[in-house]
């Protein structure tokens, strides 16, 4: 069966190119960066390259590239480690109430540790909001993160109008974005956004899993949570992945490729799409789908058929698709981004999200159409009563 | 410690008159079955109403012992020492040697119990508890000899070398699978159903079992869950060949056609029947269901019933009489619970109304299914026919 997929905001399919780096790395160039011989230097190779290639997307120095094991990993450091290490300025962390889990879940963490978390509402169209951002901010406050593209629905955050806004408020507040999922869409400047901390995956990115990487501006000052043997400067012990660090480098590198191009056709794609499921009686897209909106990501609620019976009917004709968001999406419970957008009741737990990627075609995303004309009205007609 | 040898006592074979040695011969393979995923040498054998299992090198105490005890026909598990005969003042201090060493706290009674296999030792066996005992109170002044109901009994067998044991590992109990027929699991992802499976297999009765998905209302993940649970039932019972019906059709079609508060016991009917077919083709002498009387509304006295009009062969229900908890500790016990919580959804709960029948009319229901005679033969036959067979713990 040809399989179409869509989860590529869950995960993505390797580059070829990308693999094949791996792979050699992993066999043939397998030196320990820290080692004093040849092949430990050979492997550092990669490390620097990868660090230089990301430094040049970023348009930061490479001392300020970490990598760790994804973004979940990042977003850890960057909040935990921010937090302790400045906490003597005071306790008060702000975020959305729309962020991906780690950073929602490390932040009650924090408030358990003894720090005051606010989660700022969202408006209808998935964004954060900028007066309540502002209404927040107080002299105890010392680190504010938010996200660039929201995972389930695809909203972009108004990241550089609120950085601006914490930084004339006082500078010395920390700004981190988890860009997990606005990397490799967007050209993203933390220095020209006044972000301090930037979190980002590869596997988001056509490259490996297990791998991510954080920005740490020359000037913040932050802790290590994970002891050992002083790697990368003791912010982040433990033999560097090697493989995971070329295979990132290089996805980077190669997403950025003709982006332009890339994001326009995705775009077009979105539109198709849309277009087409509003032909489909009692359906809504959540968000915005206009210009402003992320370019692979469309959440679609379809009153009546709850998200996971949809999802496997999908799967049985090969579109693999996630029900709101996959990482969420292994316990039942209701997305809290649906309802912070205030979705209708009947959509809660009947929405999926379909995410594009560089390989998407038109025929997919008409083949999709077709599939789901034929079998949502079939799936409604057989629903508890 | 070292352990050279696991001494392993059974029960109810022992009463089985001239049929004893199938059932001894069955615990042997089942003894087997279970070590053969243990790393280490281990050969087993009987004698003299006795199943012995040598332990050739090195291997892990915990896990033979573990793997034991899911062996069904074993009600004692006793690690031995082996001791080879130089004499019976080296005997003396050898078992001084092993008391002390398994029993620190001397403050316990304790008797010897001694059996001479091999009649050309020089002491009967009277004389070798005697003197053993001696030997042993000698040694730690606070230990007391109790005949009646010691705290420790040692047990000293004289064979071509010397056994000595005093430990008792309790065993699963029940008779060795094998002993009693093939019956037909009725497996769902639950919590129930396993423990069924459990509990008859545990009397010597080996499984296969069936279960109903609905694709797509049911997820891959859902089915993987029941092949993990089979998986862990196999652990006991051996080998369980897992019938994976796609029940959706018939359930849509049921849903169609007959009235809503009817739907779960009119499919559960259909699984019967659909069970049995597969039963029958395998040989199984009965089916088995996980129910329990009123703990949901088709396992009331009248749903049972009514489920049960359509079998021809005996249902098998071991958690008839048990509640909610009961059925929970023996799951945790056996390993199934864990898995059984998972959170997807199963075929039986996605179509449920909202006030479903509770106490059905038999004739009622059969009418209802009359509705279904246009169709329903040949959704059967295509279930039957598009069957996904996955043998599990083979």
């Amino acid at each position: 069966m040809k399989e179409i997929y869509l989860d590529n905001s869950a995960t993505t399919m390797a580059y070829p190119q990308v693999g094949d780096l791996v792979r050699k790395v992993m066999c043939q160039d397998y030196g320990n960066p820290s080692s004093m011989h040849r092949k430990g230097v050979e492997a550092e190779k990669y490390v620097k390259e990868a660090k230089e290639r990301l430094a040049k997307l970023l348009k930061v120095e490479e001392k300020e590239i970490f990598f760790t094991s994804g973004g979940t990993e990042s977003d850890n450091l960057a909040l935990i480690g921010a937090a302790r290490a400045n906490m003597r300025r005071g306790k008060h962390l702000i975020t959305t109430s729309i962020e991906h889990p780690a950073i929602l879940n490390t932040m009650h963490y924090l408030e358990d540790e003894g720090f005051r978390v606010t989660f700022l509402p969202v408006d209808r169209y998935g964004r954060a909001s900028l007066q309540a951002l502002k209404e927040a901010l107080c002299e105890e406050t010392i680190l504010v993160s938010m996200m660039y593209v929201n995972n389930e629905v695809g909203s972009v955050q108004p990241v550089q109008e609120a950085a601006s806004l914490v930084k004339a408020y006082n500078k010395e507040i920390l700004f981190h974005v988890d860009a997990v999922q606005g990397f490799g869409k967007y050209r993203i400047y933390p220095k020209r956004l006044k972000v301090d901390l930037l979190s980002l995956s590869g596997h988001k990115i056509h490259g490996p899993k297990g791998i991510g990487a954080l920005y740490i501006g020359g000037h913040v000052k932050i802790q290590p949570i994970v002891f050992g043997g002083e790697q990368q400067k003791n912010i982040r012990s433990g033999t560097e992945n090697v493989p995971g660090i070329a295979g990132l480098g290089l996805a980077a590198q190669m997403i950025y490729q003709d982006l332009d191009e890339k994001v326009n056709r995705m775009r077009a794609l979105k539109q198709r799409f849309i277009e087409g499921v509003q032909r489909i009686p009692e359906t809504t897209i959540h968000g915005l789908y206009d210009e402003t909106s992320a370019p692979h990501i469309v959440s679609v609620g379809f009153a009546g058929i709850r998200s996971e019976v949809l999802l496997h009917a999908l799967e049985d004709k090969g579109i693999y698709v996630s029900s709101g968001s996959a990482c969420a999406s292994n316990h039942p419970q209701i997305s809290g981004v649906l309802r912070g957008i205030g979705a209708g009741q009947e959509f809660l737990d009947a929405t999926l999200r379909f995410s594009m990627s560089e390989f998407t075609t038109a025929e997919e995303i008409d083949e999709t159409l077709q599939t789901l004309y034929n079998i949502v009205p079939m799936l409604r007609r057989y629903t508890r009563r | 410690m070292r352990f050279h040898t696991f001494l392993l006592k059974y029960g109810e074979i022992g009463i089985k008159g001239k049929n004893r040695y199938l059932f001894e011969d069955a615990l042997v393979r089942q003894v087997r079955r279970s070590l053969r995923d243990v790393d280490g040498e281990f050969v087993v054998h009987k004698s003299q109403a006795r199943i012995y299992v040598d332990c050739e090198g090195d291997y892990d105490y915990e896990e033979v012992v573990e793997h034991l005890k899911r062996v069904f026909g074993l009600v004692g598990i006793c690690p031995v020492v082996r001791m080879e005969d130089q004499g019976f003042e080296k005997l003396k201090e050898d078992v001084v040697a092993y008391m002390d060493e398994l029993y620190p706290d001397k403050n316990i009674t304790f008797k010897v119990e001694s059996r001479r296999a091999k009649k050309s030792y020089p002491k009967n066996s009277m004389e070798i508890s005697r003197d053993l005992g001696e030997a042993i109170l000698d040694a730690f002044p606070e230990i007391r000899v109790d005949v009646h109901h010691p705290d420790v009994q040692v047990n000293v067998e004289i064979r071509n070398e010397i056994y000595v044991y005093s430990q008792i590992i309790p065993g699963a109990g029940g008779m060795p699978v094998g002993t009693n027929g093939k019956a037909m699991l009725l497996l769902s992802g639950g919590i129930d159903s396993p423990v069924a499976g459990y509990m008859i297999s545990k009397r010597g009765v080996g499984l296969s079992a069936t279960y109903f998905h609905a694709p797509p209302y049911t997820s891959e993940r859902a089915k993987q869950k029941v092949v993990d649970l089979a998986k862990i039932v196999s652990r006991y019972s051996g080998p369980v060949r897992l019938h994976v019906v796609n029940f959706t059709d018939i359930q849509l079609y049921i849903y169609d056609k007959c009235p809503h508060d009817e739907l779960t016991i009119i499919m559960r009917r259909y699984m019967m029947r659909i069970a049995e077919h597969f039963a029958k083709e395998e040989g199984c002498l009965g089916l088995i269901t996980g129910e329990s009387i009123g703990q949901v509304a088709s396992q009331t006295m009248q749903s049972l019933a009514a489920t049960n009009d359509v079998c021809t062969m005996p249902v098998y229900r071991p958690l008839i009489g048990y509640d909610k908890q009961e059925i929970v500790n023996i799951s945790e016990k056996i390993g199934t619970f864990e898995t059984s919580i998972q959170p997807f959804e199963d075929c039986c709960t996605i179509f449920v109304a909202k006030h479903p029948v509770t106490k059905p009319n038999v004739e009622v229901i059969r009418r209802s299914e009359e509705r279904l005679s246009e169709k329903i033969d040949q959704l059967l036959r295509e279930a039957v026919e598009s069957v996904e067979i996955i043998e599990v713990g083979e």
